[in-house]
């Protein structure tokens, strides 16, 4: 089920001497089953974005069609879109609230109004999904760690079985092998359900690693929308928004300048690996062809 | 005695159910001894629930060891009567921006340390500019705090730890919540206060990145120090650290893996320009 932003824009405050556009005429068509990354600096418009998605915040001006049917027309569903479009906020541990973990993730599917084998058969997979163990099902989520609350409060989005999830830094504050961990878990799910993934995040390195295709918000409006590769080509305009190329791209760049034959369109440490082999490999022929 | 000593710290954690009956006791800090020179940067890794942010919390006073001792700056904290003195001597920068200013305007937010510890107004404003100044935060200080960016409400906070003319800064994943410039502001100010105004800085992270410039490492696990050395050292250990769960800068995993598939790469490469180096060196070896 596709959504598509038609000139989208957000003011908050209009009614006051002091509106910010946090929205600018926005338009995005986001096809089913792709795994997007949103990146823009602290204030760029991107939680105002995803939460446009699922109907949280109605756009000032503009239409946004799910499934080619306008979310702001009066007999439009939201409650349905809700189920639909999955959002994971920041911070998500904040939001458990029940005395067990399974508890926690059946309040969503409950809601739907599902009959109850229904509800504990979805929460039961989602929890699956996300990788957590059958012993934490009856313990107080609080008693989880941080890693394993947010899987927690990640299955109760999923357990709404939504065709898009919408993820906003879904890895700050954990250690890297926690980070790790939840980012393959998301692109297993992905890959094996086809659902839409959008992943907001700060991690220029997990961005490249993962997604399909990066949207880097700038000021409220989409400055690029492509390939990791081709967005992070412009590391110079990143930095100016306060963003950056992941390290290795850099390393590639540095290398290129000091004569080295390799590509600086690289992204990850697998394709630098690749590229410096080859160069390798490359000298290694030249030097048989000229003896 | 250096600024912060530490000698075999243990704090533990009592588990109560809803009646208030002990369930168990979790040993947050088991066993941990250093001593912190005046001037060094150490930083301090470690997975979550590791024990860094309790460790940390010892440091100035905000717990209090169950058993072993904490000095800082020659006090020990268990003693009452030293605790204000330890709290100007050893400020705690957090990790969410958000929480931690209350001032309508920036310089007022800067301010609030010195005014409670009653200093003069003459010299509060005096330490109000120098502080902002340090962070690179002068210019916005007639700004409201809730404008700023995530990297420049955390350089406030900084700056008000600094206002209060501290000998050790203690940063708990003071960037956790930001964007990358955000990081790097964040990182540049702390750098500076080090080598410049010569404050100790213990930073707990989980960012890789801004480790390299600690003099000093330590990794925790189960709240013991399973690994300390210098950056160089404790990245060398590219396995284990992935062992306890964390990582290497993506510089120093590239080399890492480029030495696995036999090119003659030094251990614990830190930098682009170490990295050119050494393949430079894999020419001239191999060609």
């Amino acid at each position: 089920m596709p959504i598509i932003l038609d000139k989208v824009s957000h003011i908050y405050g209009q009614d006051t001497n002091m509106p910010v556009k946090a929205l600018n005429n926005i338009n995005l068509v986001i096809p089913d089953g792709q795994f997007i990354g949103i990146i823009g600096h602290t204030g760029s418009g991107k939680s105002t974005l995803v939460q446009h998605l699922n109907g949280l915040m109605k756009a000032t001006s503009g239409n946004i069609y799910f499934n080619g049917e306008d979310i702001d027309d009066n007999d439009f569903d939201k409650k349905k879109l809700r189920s639909k479009v999955g959002l994971v906020f920041q911070y998500p541990e904040h939001q458990l609230f029940e005395t067990d973990v399974f508890t926690d993730v059946c309040f969503g599917p409950k809601n739907l109004g599902l009959s109850k084998k229904e509800v504990e058969l979805r929460a039961y997979e989602a929890l699956k999904l996300v990788g957590l163990e059958d012993e934490y099902f009856y313990q107080s989520p609080f008693d989880l760690s941080g890693g394993q609350k947010r899987r927690a409060a990640i299955a109760g989005v999923l357990a709404m079985k939504p065709q898009v999830l919408v993820l906003d830094e879904p890895t700050a504050g954990l250690d890297p092998k926690g980070r790790d961990e939840i980012l393959e878990q998301i692109a297993k799910l992905q890959k094996e359900t086809g659902i839409t993934v959008i992943l907001v995040s700060h991690s220029m390195d997990d961005v490249a690693r993962y997604v399909e295709r990066i949207i880097v918000m700038n000021r409220g409006c989409v400055m690029y929308d492509d390939v990791p590769r081709a967005v992070f080509r412009h590391c110079v305009e990143l930095e100016r928004i306060g963003l950056a190329a992941p390290q290795v791209t850099y390393i590639m760049k540095d290398l290129q300048a000091h004569g080295y034959d390799v590509g600086d369109d690289v992204t990850t440490i697998d394709e630098a690996k690749a590229q410096i082999k080859d160069y390798f490999a490359r000298l290694a022929a030249a030097k048989k062809g000229n003896r | 005695m250096g600024i912060i000593k530490v000698k075999d710290l243990v704090f533990e954690y009592i588990r109560r159910d809803e009646e208030g009956n002990v369930e168990g006791i979790t040993t947050a800090v088991d066993d941990v001894s250093f001593d912190i020179k005046q001037g060094d940067f150490v930083a301090v890794l470690g997975h979550n629930g590791s024990g860094k942010s309790t460790l940390a919390k010892h440091l100035n006073a905000i717990l209090y060891p169950t058993e072993g001792t904490v000095w800082v700056d020659g006090k020990d904290t268990q003693n009452d009567a030293y605790l204000w003195q330890i709290r100007q001597t050893a400020g705690m920068v957090f990790q969410n921006p958000d929480n931690q200013i209350i001032g309508q305007i920036v310089e007022e937010d800067v301010g609030f340390g010195p005014e409670n510890m009653g200093v003069p107004t003459k010299e509060i404003w005096e330490r109000v500019e120098e502080s902002l100044k340090a962070v690179g935060m002068y210019e916005l200080r007639h700004h409201s705090p809730n404008k700023l960016s995530g990297g420049q409400k955390q350089r406030v906070s900084i700056a008000g730890v600094i206002a209060m003319h501290p000998k050790c800064i203690i940063l708990d994943e003071p960037t956790a919540m930001l964007d990358p410039q955000g990081r790097k502001e964040v990182i540049r100010a702390v750098r500076a206060l080090n080598d410049v105004e010569n404050i100790t800085v213990i930073l707990i992270t989980h960012y890789m990145e801004e480790v390299i410039y600690a003099d000093k490492v330590f990794v925790m696990d189960k709240g013991k120090i399973t690994l300390q050395g210098t950056p160089r050292e404790v990245f060398s250990e590219v396995e284990r650290l992935k062992e306890l769960r964390l990582d290497v800068p993506q510089v120093t995993l590239l080399a890492h893996e480029l030495g696995q598939e036999g090119f003659p790469i030094p251990k614990g490469i830190l930098t682009k320009e170490e990295l050119r180096e050494a393949l430079d060196g894999c020419v001239n070896v191999l060609f």
